[in-house]
């Protein structure tokens, strides 16, 4: 590989540039179990400009180009799998524009979850946008480029169906301006009434370009939250529950969790219910419509909500910090889980696979699933945590998520942020015709192949 | 294997059957009492089986010396009848496990118990606490398991209170302040309902405090306040405790107020009946509750069980009256806190 040091000084300056091995260690792993690859370069862009540079530069040596938002996918997609360019994003962190009453945002490329809620809260009081539970630093331009999702994806979808534009560096360097404001100052649609080209960058892992600016919808920030949790004993009740409390159109976010420890959750499955309102008549209004919604359960003694006062707080949080704490349960800080979205239908399925596994691999196991845009599908995290420095222990973790995605796959559903022998499942799974159409998008836009290589490689 | 004593010949001679006349949720005449009663005695089947909402009070109504709610807990048991849902009621049993998670201080003669609540370890510190502040014993190991009467799983007080009471004698504990009614209740009243010794001389930390009261007499500045007092559902396994509640603020220059919902006539801080039968029959007695607690001018709700301030301290203070824990209302007292 050429030598671009100093063509990369040259763009961003000494300080935001280095093949120091203390960085490129760093840059190397994310917090999940797949192993280590080693960058070349990390760079950090202030830009557009910078990003257009760079990855021109880029596209004429011939050399990989991986955006990285704060590197915490847990799924090795941040990792340089064909070394190259690390682009950590993080300098990209502008606010650009808020729409008050077209209710958007418009934010640069490396703009963190945390930074945008903060910025509302203090601005906008009264709009927010769907933050996820990942750690505050995470980015919300990668957030849409994996099609997360987040506290309002229960009523509005992923959270990349609240795109509302994308500004794009093209691997060839050019800038390309999707949605409303390709002709027009506003950044109100990512696509709709025009050809919806966002689907070219969302969903594909930074493997067809770098996302610049990121236009998103905002919403109502209610002024009162709050929660209740329902618990059942058994899986094969979920489905129902969700679609009477899903028919209610009340719940801001509903997700649904079981873990073997504490011991208090053993043997249960909780949902979790949130909603909101401006004043406490509209909150307890929402809140008997739920509670009538899943009476019959209670009645039958089948299902029940549970005294949650001293977990209250915690649970309201914005994002919520115990998934973290889980990670620390076996001692050495990891945790990594594997994502399939699918059917609510499928749960019990899902949830006796998984807890099958888990005891097979003898792993502690704790699992989140969001229902997504009011019950057309789940998104799961069944996590597994693990010690950093076990490795014996890791593999079982990794083997452990292979298998449960092999599942999750051969009965209909689709990976999240997919590792690489994940998406290599999915490559393998998928309609010929539908690898034809990606292999065509991904030679047009990235004939060199130098945008995350190793991820979605339908070549 | 413990078995509950309860006589039925009492029942079946007992002049004014109390324990379901005077039921708060459950409306019967003098005579459909006497003959639920009695089913319930006989192990057939009867209405409060089904209705009972395990309010506690009828081990207060009885005054004839017999245990009609830990029968009712019994015989739901037998016939597999559950009060809560299930999931609820196997989260309770998990959640109180003995895990070999607990912790005890430097543990001498006279131990205080603070269940599995932290905030009873917070309220048992201070000047009135010196002495025993650090020796207390914490956690499920030392927790009394009456809270399963209300989910009708008698079997597992069976279990494991004998446990409980093993561990005690362990430390060679000679006495035990109870930091909580449901604590005090079970020593005192389910261990000898089921003919459970108790190696040791459990003391109501009212009687604790009041004794205190009495040391630090010089430095209690009346606090010239009108309260009114949310009776929890253990109080009635030991109601001769009940008037300690006026004696104690008598003494720090606080006034409790009359109510309808006082006495034997209060009504339950509404979380179980929550879980038990859903959100219209907590919110009525909640309602109820706090509404007549607004009516009588107070300007304090005070607390004695750590579960009623959590269930009730929102609803009070959306009522205008401040939620305060008695023990803090003594602290309030000697000037460790601000009024
Ligand atoms: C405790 C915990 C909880 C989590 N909860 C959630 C949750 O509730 N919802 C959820 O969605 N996720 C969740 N996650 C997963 C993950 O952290 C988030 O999806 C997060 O948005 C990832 O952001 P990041 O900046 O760390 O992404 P990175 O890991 O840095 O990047 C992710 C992907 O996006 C690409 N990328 C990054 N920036 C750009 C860009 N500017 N242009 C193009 N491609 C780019 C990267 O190449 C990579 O493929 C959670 C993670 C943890 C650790
Ligand atoms: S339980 Fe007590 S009050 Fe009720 S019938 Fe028996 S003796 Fe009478
Ligand atoms: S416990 Fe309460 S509700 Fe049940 S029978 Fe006794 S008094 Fe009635």
């Amino acid at each position: 590989m050429k030598d671009i040091l100093k063509p990369l000084v040259d763009i961003v300056g000494e300080k935001a540039v280095s093949n120091h091995e203390e960085d490129l260690w760093y840059y190397s792993r994310d917090p999940g179990v797949l192993e280590p690859k080693r960058p070349d370069y990390v760079v950090a862009p202030k830009t557009t400009e910078q990003v257009q540079a760079i990855v021109r530069l880029a596209n004429e040596e011939k050399i990989p180009v991986v955006p990285m938002g704060n590197g915490m996918s847990l799924t090795g997609i941040v990792r340089p799998l064909k070394g190259g360019i690390v682009m950590d994003m993080k300098q990209m962190n502008k606010i650009v524009e808020v729409n008050d009453r077209g209710r958007y945002v418009v934010v640069e490329g490396g703009v963190s979850q945390g930074q945008l809620k903060a910025y509302l809260e203090d601005n906008y009081p009264h709009l927010r946008h769907s933050i996820p539970d990942a750690p505050p630093g995470t980015t919300i331009a990668a957030n849409v480029a994996l099609h997360g999702q987040g506290r309002l994806s229960m009523q509005y979808g992923f959270n990349s169906d609240m795109v509302t534009g994308l500004e794009v560096v093209l691997p060839n360097g050019e800038v390309c301006k999707i949605g409303s404001w390709c002709m027009g100052p506003y950044w109100f649609s990512k696509g709709p009434s025009l050809p919806d080209l966002s689907g070219l960058f969302l969903g594909w892992l930074g493997t067809t370009g770098v996302l610049t600016k990121v236009g998103l919808r905002l919403y109502p920030q209610k002024k009162l939250r709050d929660v209740e949790i329902f618990v059942v004993d058994r899986a094969e009740l979920v489905e129902d529950i969700i679609y009477r409390l899903s028919h209610t159109e009340m719940t801001e976010d509903l997700t649904v969790w079981f873990q073997p420890k504490p011991l208090m959750f053993k043997g249960n499955y909780h949902i979790t219910v949130y909603f909101t309102g401006d004043t406490e008549e509209e909150v307890e209004f929402k809140r008997k419509l739920i509670w009538n919604a899943v009476q019959s359960y209670i009645d039958s003694k089948d299902g029940g909500f549970m005294g949650i006062a001293p977990m209250k707080s915690g649970l309201l949080e914005q994002p919520q910090r115990t998934i973290s704490v889980f990670a620390d349960v076996p001692k050495g800080g990891g945790f990594e889980y594997s994502g399939p979205i699918t059917l609510v239908e499928n749960f019990p399925e899902y949830t006796a696979m998984f807890e099958e596994i888990a005891a097979k691999y003898n792993l502690l196991y704790a699992a989140t699933i969001r229902v997504i845009a009011g019950g057309h599908a789940m998104m799961y995290g069944m996590s597994f945590a693990f010690n950093r420095a076990d490795q014996e222990m890791m593999d079982r973790v990794k083997t452990a998520l292979d298998e449960a995605t092999e599942f999750a796959l051969d009965l209909g559903g689709i990976p999240w942020k997919p590792n690489v022998s994940e998406q290599a499942m999915a490559i393998q799974r998928m309609d010929p015709s539908t690898l034809s159409l990606m292999k065509m998008v991904k030679e047009n836009l990235d004939p060199n192949g130098i945008m995350n290589p190793g991820n979605w490689e339908v070549n | 294997m413990y078995a509950l004593k309860h006589e039925e010949n009492v029942c079946a001679t007992c002049p004014s059957p109390d324990c379901l006349l005077k039921c708060q949720y459950m409306e019967f005449s003098k005579e459909d009492a006497h003959k639920e009663i009695m089913k319930v005695v006989r192990g057939e089947d009867s209405v409060v089986l089904k209705d009972c909402t395990t309010c506690y009070a009828c081990e207060e109504y009885c005054s004839r010396g017999n245990h009609p709610y830990y029968l009712i807990c019994e015989r739901r048991e037998e016939k597999g009848i559950l009060t809560a849902p299930r999931p609820i009621t196997n989260q309770w049993i998990n959640m109180t496990e003995m895990q070999g998670k607990f912790m005890t201080g430097s543990v001498e003669d006279t131990v205080m118990s603070c269940c599995m609540l932290p905030e009873l370890k917070k309220l048992g510190s201070g000047d009135i606490f010196a002495e025993i502040e650090s020796s207390f014993v914490f956690g499920a190991e030392f927790m009394c398991p009456a809270v399963h009467t209300h989910f009708a799983k008698p079997s597992v007080i069976k279990e494991r209170l004998p446990k409980v009471l093993e561990r005690y004698k362990g430390l060679g504990v000679k006495k035990v302040v109870c930091m909580h009614d449901e604590c005090y209740g079970t020593f005192t009243s389910i261990a000898p309902a089921y003919g459970m010794e108790v190696p040791f001389e459990p003391v109501y930390y009212m009687d604790y405090i009041l004794e205190r009261l009495k040391d630090l007499k010089e430095r209690i500045r009346p606090l010239g306040l009108k309260v009114v007092y949310q009776r929890p559902c253990s109080n009635r396994l030991i109601p001769d405790k009940f008037p300690l509640v006026e004696k104690i603020l008598g003494k720090i220059g606080v006034e409790v107020l009359n109510r309808t919902y006082d006495g034997e006539n209060c009504l339950c801080c509404g979380d179980i009946v929550r879980a038990i039968c859903g959100y219209q029959a907590a919110d009525d007695i909640q309602k109820r509750n706090v509404d007549d607690m607004a009516a009588s001018g107070a300007e304090y709700c005070v607390f004695n069980c750590p579960f009623c301030q959590s269930a009730l301290s929102d609803k009070v203070s959306k009522a205008g009256l401040k939620p305060v824990h008695i023990i803090d209302l003594c602290k309030m007292a000697i000037g460790e806190k601000e009024v």
